[in-house]
C-alpha cells in the first residue's frame, strides 16, 4: 500500500483529503503541526508528502528545504498545496525543489489525479 | 537679458521672413556665415553684444529673441528624460519653445505616470504586507477549499457511509459560517480601500504619525484619536515630548538650533541632553525640514516622519542599507553619511544616526535598543561620494543591490 503523509493544518480539508485519497486507495497519515512533519516524514517513511505552506510551527517552504536537505528524502515526491499562490511563493517552492505545485481551492479529480502522477500508479 | 538655447532658432526665422540670406546677415554683424549658421542652430551660445547688434540688423527688439523658456517646464522635461535615456538633453530648450503643447503633453504624462507608480508603490506595499488583509484571504481561501472539495465529495459520492456523510455535513456547515464571517471581514476592509489609499490607516502607530502631521508633528489631544492602541502610543509619545521639552526648552533650543544648526552631538552636549531626544526636537521644529525615523532593536520602525523625495515604506521591512540599522549594530556611536536615494531622479540627504540602550528593568533586565535617523536634505551643490540606499526593496529600482532581499516590482 502506497503511503500518502498530509501535513495540513486545516482540519476540514485535510479531512477532505484524507477521505477522498483514502478511497482511491492510498494510505493517508495527517499531520497538523509544521514542527512535528519531519519526525513524521522519518516515522512514516511516506511515499508522497502532501505539504501546506502556511503551517504553525515550521513553514512548508522550511519543511521542504530539510526533505531536500536530507539524503534519504531528497527525491521524494512533495506536492505543495497552499492558499497563497503567488508567483514567488510558488518559484520559491520550485527552487527549492518541489515534485508539484497545486493551490487553493483545489479541484478533488485534479488533486486525484496530480497523487496518482506523482506516485507513478 | 537670458538668453536660451532657442535664440538661434528665433534669429534664423526672422532672417528667413526678411529673405535674408545667411552670409548678407553675417556681413553686416561682421562675423562668418558659418559661424552664423551655428548660432542658428543654437550649436553656439551668443553673446549680448552680438545678439544686440544681430537685433537691429534684423529690426527686432533683443526681447523677441532672447526670453527664455520656463525654467519649470524644462525641469519637468530633464526628469521625464531621466526616465529612459536617450533624449537629446542638450536641445531641451530647443523643443520646449518649439513645441511648447507636446513638451506640456509629456511633462503631463511624466507627472501622471511619477503618481500611478507612487500608487502602486503603496498598494502593493499594502498588498504584500498588510497582515489583516493577508489573513483575511487565508482565512477565506482556506474556507472556500474545505466547502469546495466537501461539497463534491457529499455530491460524487453515492456510497458515502453514513457517519461520513454527518461528519461533512456538519463540516460543511461549520465552513460556511466561517466563510461569511471571512467574507464579511474582507469586504469591510476592501470596503474601507475606495477612500483615498492615505486615509486608510493600517496600524495605531499609522493613525498617530497621521494625527501628528496633521499638528504639524506637534502632539495634540489623544482623545482624538479612534482606537484605544493609538490613544495609547499618542499619550506616550506626548508625555516624551513634553519632556524633551523641558530638557531642551524653548527659545534656546531653537536658539541654539540656529547656532549650531541641526547637529544632535552639539545640541546635546550644549543642552546635557539625549542625543535621541535632539533629534525628535529638531523634527518637530517648526520651519525645519527633517524626517524622522526611528526602530526598536528588532529594526521594527515605530516612528516615521517623512521628508520629501525619500520614500519611508508603510508596511514591511525598510531598506537594511539604511544608516539607521547600522547605529543600532553600533550603540552610541554616531554615524553621519550622504546618501543617495534610487529612482529615475535619485536625491542626496544628510543623515544622522544614533542608537541610544537602556536598561528600563534594571541591571538584572534586558537591554533595550532605540536608533533613530534623522533625514535632512543636502544643500544644493552637495557633490562627493554617496551611500547608495532604497526604500524597501519591493519598489527600489537598484541593480545589483548586495542587500537585495526580493525582486522590485518596478524593475526592468
Amino acid at each position: 500500500m502506497r503511503r500518502v503523509l498530509l501535513i495540513e493544518d486545516e482540519a476540514n480539508i485535510a479531512e477532505a483529503l484524507r477521505f477522498i485519497l483514502s478511497r482511491d486507495g492510498w494510505v493517508v497519515e495527517v499531520v497538523a503541526d509544521g514542527a512535528l512533519a519531519l519526525d513524521a516524514v522519518a516515522h512514516e517513511r511516506p511515499d508522497l508528502v502532501i505539504l501546506d505552506l502556511m503551517l504553525p510551527g515550521l513553514s512548508g517552504l522550511d519543511i521542504l528545504l530539510a526533505l531536500r536537505a536530507d539524503p534519504g528524502t531528497r527525491d521524494l515526491p512533495v506536492l505543495m498545496l497552499t492558499a497563497k499562490g503567488q508567483g514567488r511563493d510558488r518559484e520559491a517552492a520550485e527552487r527549492a525543489g518541489v515534485s508539484a505545485f497545486m493551490t487553493k481551492p483545489f479541484d478533488n479529480s485534479e488533486i486525484r489525479a496530480k497523487v496518482r502522477a506523482l506516485l507513478g500508479a | 537679458m537670458p538668453i536660451s538655447a532657442l535664440t538661434g532658432s528665433r534669429l534664423r526665422e526672422r532672417r528667413l521672413v526678411l529673405g535674408l540670406r545667411q552670409a548678407d546677415l553675417a556681413g553686416r554683424v561682421g562675423i562668418s556665415a558659418s559661424y552664423l549658421n551655428l548660432i542658428e542652430h543654437n550649436r553656439r551660445r551668443i553673446s549680448a553684444d552680438l545678439l544686440g547688434q544681430l537685433s537691429v540688423a534684423l529690426g527686432r527688439p533683443v526681447e523677441a529673441f532672447a526670453d527664455t523658456v520656463g525654467s519649470a517646464i524644462v525641469d519637468d522635461l530633464r526628469a521625464a528624460a531621466a526616465r529612459l535615456p536617450g533624449a537629446e538633453l542638450d536641445r531641451v530648450e530647443d523643443f520646449a519653445g518649439r513645441f511648447p503643447g507636446w513638451a506640456a503633453t509629456l511633462t503631463g504624462l511624466h507627472q501622471r505616470v511619477a503618481g500611478l507608480e507612487r500608487a502602486l508603490e503603496a498598494m502593493n506595499d499594502r498588498m504584500s504586507h498588510d497582515p489583516h488583509l493577508s489573513a483575511s484571504l487565508h482565512e477565506v481561501l482556506s474556507a472556500v477549499s474545505s466547502v469546495r472539495s466537501t461539497a463534491v465529495i457529499l455530491a460524487d459520492t453515492e456510497d458515502i457511509e453514513p457517519e461520513w456523510q454527518a461528519r461533512f455535513l456538519a463540516n460543511l456547515q461549520a465552513d460556511s459560517k466561517r466563510l461569511a464571517v471571512g467574507a464579511e471581514a474582507l469586504v469591510r476592509y476592501l470596503d474601507s480601500s475606495g477612500k483615498e489609499l492615505e486615509q486608510v490607516l493600517a496600524s495605531p502607530q499609522e493613525e498617530v504619525e497621521v494625527w501628528l502631521a496633521a499638528n504639524d508633528w506637534q502632539p495634540g489631544d489623544p482623545a482624538e484619536l479612534a482606537s484605544d492602541a493609538a490613544r495609547q502610543i499618542a499619550v506616550d509619545w506626548t508625555l516624551r515630548a513634553g519632556r524633551d521639552l523641558l530638557a531642551l526648552p524653548e527659545p534656546a533650543f531653537s536658539h541654539a538650533l540656529a547656532e549650531h544648526g541641526p547637529d544632535p552631538a552639539a545640541l546635546a552636549q550644549r543642552f546635557g541632553a539625549d542625543v535621541l531626544a535632539v533629534f525628535r526636537r529638531i523634527a518637530a521644529s517648526p520651519g525645519v525640514e527633517a524626517g524622522l525615523v526611528i526602530c526598536d532593536a528588532s529594526g521594527t520602525l515605530t516612528f516615521r516622519k517623512p521628508i520629501p523625495g525619500f520614500a519611508l515604506p508603510r508596511f514591511g521591512a525598510a531598506c537594511p542599507l539604511w544608516p539607521l540599522f547600522a547605529a543600532l549594530a553600533h550603540p552610541m556611536s554616531p554615524i553621519e553619511t550622504v546618501i543617495e536615494t534610487a529612482g529615475p531622479i535619485p536625491r542626496r540627504f544628510v543623515v544622522r544616526a544614533f542608537c541610544q540602550p537602556r536598561f528600563p528593568s534594571g541591571f538584572r533586565g534586558p537591554e533595550l535598543r532605540e536608533a533613530a535617523m534623522l533625514i535632512l536634505a543636502e544643500p544644493r551643490g552637495g557633490g562627493g561620494d554617496a551611500m547608495a540606499v532604497g526604500s524597501t526593496c519591493r519598489i527600489c529600482q537598484r541593480d545589483n543591490c548586495p542587500a537585495r532581499r526580493e525582486p522590485s516590482i518596478l524593475s526592468g
